[in-house]
């Protein structure tokens, strides 16, 4: 069975991990001191506490159980009378005085240095929105939408049947924030709805992004790699699925990314202009409205159109769906007014959009027979 | 069973409990203003104070500091919402003039509030605006669109480990509530 | 004075007499405990393994919200003002609470005000999804629409806990038996007053913070609304002003109950009696000028983080002393190891490890990489659980047979002691590894190397579900059928309601004044 065989090997392991005593055992038991300066320093910090306070259980602790074994009353028949001293409350005052202060000066001298995001050489602007992130990179003019890129499949499990998990099953997106080494890169944290929150433990950097503000956090990243983090802040239903990833480069491959992304942009703008300009024919964009709305929409609205009563409204025989064009597109490309839901406008293309909406109107049983091309979003955007 | 005479003495005791109660509720109402000062001394969240006088101000120009511009539409709000430029860099004491575009993308009247934040905040304290769109609200008709216009100047004794700051806007959609009038924290 | 008094619904219904109403609380408090209980279970089913297996992601929010403000508001604190009830009039030689009436009401709101609570489950949107910490714009322009219930629910709940903190104060201060001076006083009364302040500061705080949530999602405030001028942070400045000495009100009752039961095992005084109530009081003190060390990564300037890191680290002093004094306390006592003793002792070891990782949350620079992670999860359970859980269930195993004159049987009460102690390290413990090794906390699914720790969490969480039951089922035994309990039922024990009153103790209790010398 494999649930005895998992039995069996958690409880060995869980004998492994008290036996190690949960200190210098498996890496990932333990903060990670991941690669910058400041995560190292603060995991430093971190092992320095835990030591400390290794040493003050095992006095504290040791004192109590010599109690529990020569002060039962089977060996130690006469309770001792004395119920206080001075001198004794004193001295355990001052001590964990002199502990605290021991402790508090290094933070302090940290905290100072992780907070000082002066002389940075570049600005990335970091947005949280439901339920994915935004980033726009200042001196670059390059910006872009970084979601979960875990499919569906994997998470959703009801049936009970088990699923196959990728090595970085819901720590993986499908845009990275590539960043250059070696670089001091200031990040501007904000946020379009509710309050999320920056984290990415290796390089030690947690900041909440909250609308209507911005916030101010810096990192230095000496070493190439491939860095994940998650949203810290409680943020509604997807909370716990839009991840971060950075990718660490050398600075000549940083440029290099650079120059791919505008050429990427100024692609994009192109096929979106070529898209606008062709007449797509309803069997297209119902296949491409379906794989935009299982991969953007239906999270809320579900796969079915049926959403979930109360939260999330139905689609399915909704007046949006089935009403005028005009309103429909409005919500979609803009958002609604009620501001439950986010603006796809500039999420998805145009294409996807006259797409999606196309589906929505024509899909589980909505027969409006409306089509809605790329040049009617074009069209819809640009306010006419 | 507490007879008349321990309820008199209960009395007393009572009323300074429930003067403490209400007085701990009005406290909880009065931490907003509270907090307001408290930002405006430290410069929390960077936001910034209300309009300056530009009289007398004394040109560094030696230094040069980078001033970045950052746009954010919030959720539910169609315009689009940019500056002319993304950066300048000034010398503190300058008086500096921007330009903001907004266009109203959708097919309705919508009011827009504008809501600056500065970073680092402590800036907040150095940065003085002259004249911003900021300080009142837009209304924007249909596919209307219209330049706006930011006058600021930094202050010569901003701390000289700030060589960058930034200065962003947040616009919101406020058509639900706009006659409800904006608190003076802008 | 007769001991006779009505029965039926009747009894209880208009009731005034303290014993009555500290039973009625004990009990709502153990049902909310089972209904908070069985939520945590429907989280930690969902946490067994990777991958969403039973609820959805909305639901799974509806449920970690609903088990916070449930064990918070439901279990922890109305069981501490049902031994309040019980125990404060017995301890200082009165005949009943101040103001019996007032005391009546306190109980009959929170049953209403937690079917209202616990009615949005079934509304339209569900319940509250938005976490214990309800924090703006979340609770408030995204929040459902059943937020509204939730609000009148918590307005209930804290004008219920504002009558029962201002009998508390009254009882304390004009209703002492001659001679029964402040400093004679127990410790579980001396925390229970310095409790009875806190809430009084606090509770309206957070009925103002609700009221703004309120006017903000109806009548066109911006109290938290960036949009008209509010700031959402805010927000958390106002609820922590509240949440902070909140998580003392839980403990301090917990801290009093082990100073009474640690002596009497030890058959020893409490060593340091005045400092153990000028510890109390510091910590109270404290805990109104450490609010935003919860706040940390919403970027407040340097200079308040320092001062927030500060000030919470020298809540470590006054904490350490009540622990140095209670190890003292048995030092050179003869000790015994009695159900009530034994769940005593583990307070202090486990509350001791909580303590410890609350000073590593209140380093700012490493707390960025606690903050928010299943390591502060970790912290506050093992505070409150192994705290204020433990603390009220030695105090009934203490108090039990004196307030039914039934004994419950040392065996199973021993079992039930060795099974929360397996299961609550076994529950909490590997949530420290998986919130080190960057586990936030608030989500449905996870990656797979945090898989184990999360096994190993639910199968202690089970555990620990099944080990109430043992309980219950334990405690209605000792009612039901437990062995008559003496006047005197531990040899080791002091204090009134030991030695002037017999066990069980009648309705009604010192209608004359007894003598305190």
């Amino acid at each position: 069975m494999a649930f005895q065989r998992k039995l069996v090997a958690g409880l060995i392991s869980l004998l492994g991990i008290m036996l190690s005593s949960g200190l210098h055992a498996a890496a990932d038991m333990n903060m990670r001191p991941g690669v910058t300066e400041t995560s190292i320093a603060a995991y430093d910090l971190h092992m320095m506490v835990i030591w400390v306070m290794v040493w003050v259980s095992v006095a504290v602790f040791g004192a109590m159980i010599y109690s529990f074994i020569f002060h039962r009353k089977s060996k130690h028949p006469v309770p001792a009378t004395f119920s206080h001293s001075t001198k004794v409350e004193f001295i355990w005052t001052i001590i964990p005085i002199i502990i605290l202060i021991y402790l508090t000066i290094p933070a302090i001298k940290l905290l100072i240095k992780m907070e000082d995001a002066s002389d940075s050489e570049m600005s990335v602007q970091v947005t949280g929105s439901q339920w994915k992130w935004h980033y726009k990179y200042l001196d670059q003019d390059i910006s872009f939408y970084s979601n979960l890129s875990t499919p569906p499949e994997q998470y959703e499990d009801f049936d009970h049947q088990g699923t196959d998990k990728g090595e970085n099953y819901l720590l993986e997106v499908d845009n990275m924030v590539v960043l250059p080494i070696n670089t001091k890169i200031r990040f501007l944290v904000t946020a379009d709805d509710v309050i999320h929150s920056w984290w990415v433990p290796e390089i030690a950097v947690k900041k909440d992004a909250i609308p209507g503000f911005i916030n101010e956090t810096w990192t230095n990243i000496p070493t190439p790699g491939i860095y994940r983090g998650q949203c810290t802040e409680l943020c509604g239903k997807n909370h716990g699925f839009m991840p971060i990833v950075i990718k660490a480069v050398s600075k000549a491959d940083f440029t290099a990314w650079v120059d791919t992304k505008n050429a990427e942009k100024k692609a994009a703008a192109d096929a979106a202009a070529a898209a606008a300009a062709a007449s797509w024919d309803m069997d297209k964009l119902m296949a491409l409205g379906e794989t935009t709305y299982k991969s953007t929409c239906a999270g809320c609205h579900g796969v079915t159109g049926e959403g979930i009563q109360g939260l999330f409204p139905a689609l399915k025989g909704s007046p949006i769906a089935t009403g005028p064009v005009a309103a429909h597109m409005g919500i979609v490309v803009h958002g609604p007014s009620s501001k439950k839901m986010p603006a796809f406008g500039a999420v998805l293309t145009d294409a996807q959009l006259a797409a999606v909406i196309t589906y929505e109107r024509n899909a589980w049983g909505n027969s409006t027979g409306d089509m809605v091309q790329p040049s009617d979003i074009q069209a819809f955007k640009a306010g006419n | 069973m507490a007879d008349n005479s321990e309820k008199e003495t209960n009395k007393p005791l009572l009323i300074r409990l429930v003067a403490i109660i209400g007085g701990m509720f009005l406290f909880a109402y009065a931490l907003v203003p509270l907090y307001n000062v408290f930002c405006d001394i430290t410069g929390i969240n960077g936001k910034t104070r209300g309009q300056a006088l530009y009289q007398n101000v004394e040109i560094d120009k030696q230094r040069v500091v980078t001033v970045e511009f950052l746009t954010n539409v919030n959720r539910g709000m169609p315009w689009e919402f940019r500056s002319l430029v993304k950066s300048i860099k000034v010398h503190p004491g300058e008086l500096n003039e921007v330009q903001f575009y907004a266009k109203n993308r959708s097919k309705q009247d919508i009011v827009g509030q504008t809501i600056p934040s500065v970073s680092p905040g402590e800036a907040a304290l150095y940065l003085n605006k002259t004249e911003c769109f900021c300080f009142d609200q837009q209304r924007l008709k249909a596919g209307e669109e219209v330049d706006m216009v930011v006058k600021f100047y930094l202050d010569a004794d901003l701390p000289k480990d700030i060589n960058r700051l930034t200065l962003s806007y947040q616009l919101f959609n406020v058509s639900d509530s706009f006659k409800f009038e904006v608190a003076t924290s802008k | 004075m007769s001991d006779h008094h009505p029965t039926g619904i009747k009894r209880w219904l208009f009731t005034t007499n303290h014993k009555d109403i500290g039973t009625m609380y004990l009990w709502f408090s153990f049902v909310m405990f089972l209904t908070g209980g069985a939520m945590a279970m429907v989280i930690r089913a969902e946490l067994y393994q990777p991958g969403l297996q039973f609820v959805e992601p909305a639901f799974f929010n509806q449920m970690t919200t609903m088990h916070g403000l449930i064990m918070v508001f439901g279990a922890v604190m109305p069981s501490m003002v049902g031994l309040a009830n019980w125990l404060i009039p017995m301890q200082i030689g009165a005949p009943d609470m101040a103001l019996p009436r007032m005391n009546n009401w306190s109980f009959w709101i929170l049953p209403f005000a937690f079917t209202m609570l616990l009615s949005s489950l079934f509304m339209e949107g569900g319940a509250p999804n938005f976490g214990w910490t309800f924090y703006a714009p979340l609770s408030t322009t995204y929040a459902p629409p059943s937020t509204d219930f939730f609000i009148f629910g918590v307005h209930m709940m804290g004008i219920s806990s504002i009558m029962g903190a201002i009998n508390v104060i009254v009882t304390v201060f004009n209703m002492r038996a001659p001679g029964m001076t402040l400093m004679k006083m127990p410790l579980f009364v001396w925390t229970w007053l310095i409790t009875a302040f806190l809430l009084i500061m606090v509770m309206p705080v957070l009925a103002g913070a609700v009221t703004m949530m309120l006017t903000d999602r109806h009548f066109g405030t911006s109290f938290f609304d960036a949009a008209g001028g509010g700031d959402p942070v805010m927000f958390q400045h106002i609820f922590w002003f509240f949440g902070h000495p909140e998580v003392y009100i839980m403990i301090l009752p917990a801290f009093g109950v082990v100073s009474e039961i640690i002596p009497a095992f030890s058959r020893k005084k409490l060593f340091g009696y005045s400092s153990m109530v000028y510890a109390t009081a510091s910590i109270a003190l404290l805990s109104f000028i450490v609010w935003a060390h919860h706040m940390f990564a919403t970027g407040m300037p340097v200079a308040g983080e320092l001062f927030f890191m500060i000030a919470t680290m020298l809540i470590a002093v006054p904490t350490g002393v009540k622990i140095f004094n209670w190890v003292a306390t048995m030092w050179q006592g003869s000790l015994t190891f009695e159900t009530p003793m034994l769940f005593s002792i583990s307070f202090v070891i486990l509350f001791t490890i909580g303590g410890f990782s609350g000073v590593m949350l209140a380093m700012a620079p490493v707390d960025f990489q606690y903050h928010d992670t299943y390591f502060v999860v970790a912290h506050f359970h093992y505070v409150l659980f192994p705290g204020a859980i433990f603390g009220t269930t030695a105090a009934v195993y203490f108090w039990l047979p004196k307030w039914t004159g039934k004994m419950y049987n040392e065996t199973l009460g021993k079992i039930h002691f060795w099974m929360s102690m397996v299961f609550v390290n076994l529950t909490f413990f590997p949530m420290h590894f998986s919130g080190l090794a960057g586990m936030p906390r608030r989500i449905p699914d996870y990656n797979m190397m945090f898989a184990e720790f999360n096994m190993w969490a639910s199968i202690g969480a089970f555990g620990l579900g099944l080990t109430q039951i043992f309980f219950l089922v334990t405690i209605i035994m000792a009612i039901r059928n437990g062995k008559k309990a003496e006047d005197k039922q531990w040899d080791g024990a002091t204090g009134l309601e030991w030695d002037a009153l017999p066990s069980p103790v009648p309705y009604h209790t010192f209608a004359t004044p007894p003598k305190v010398d």
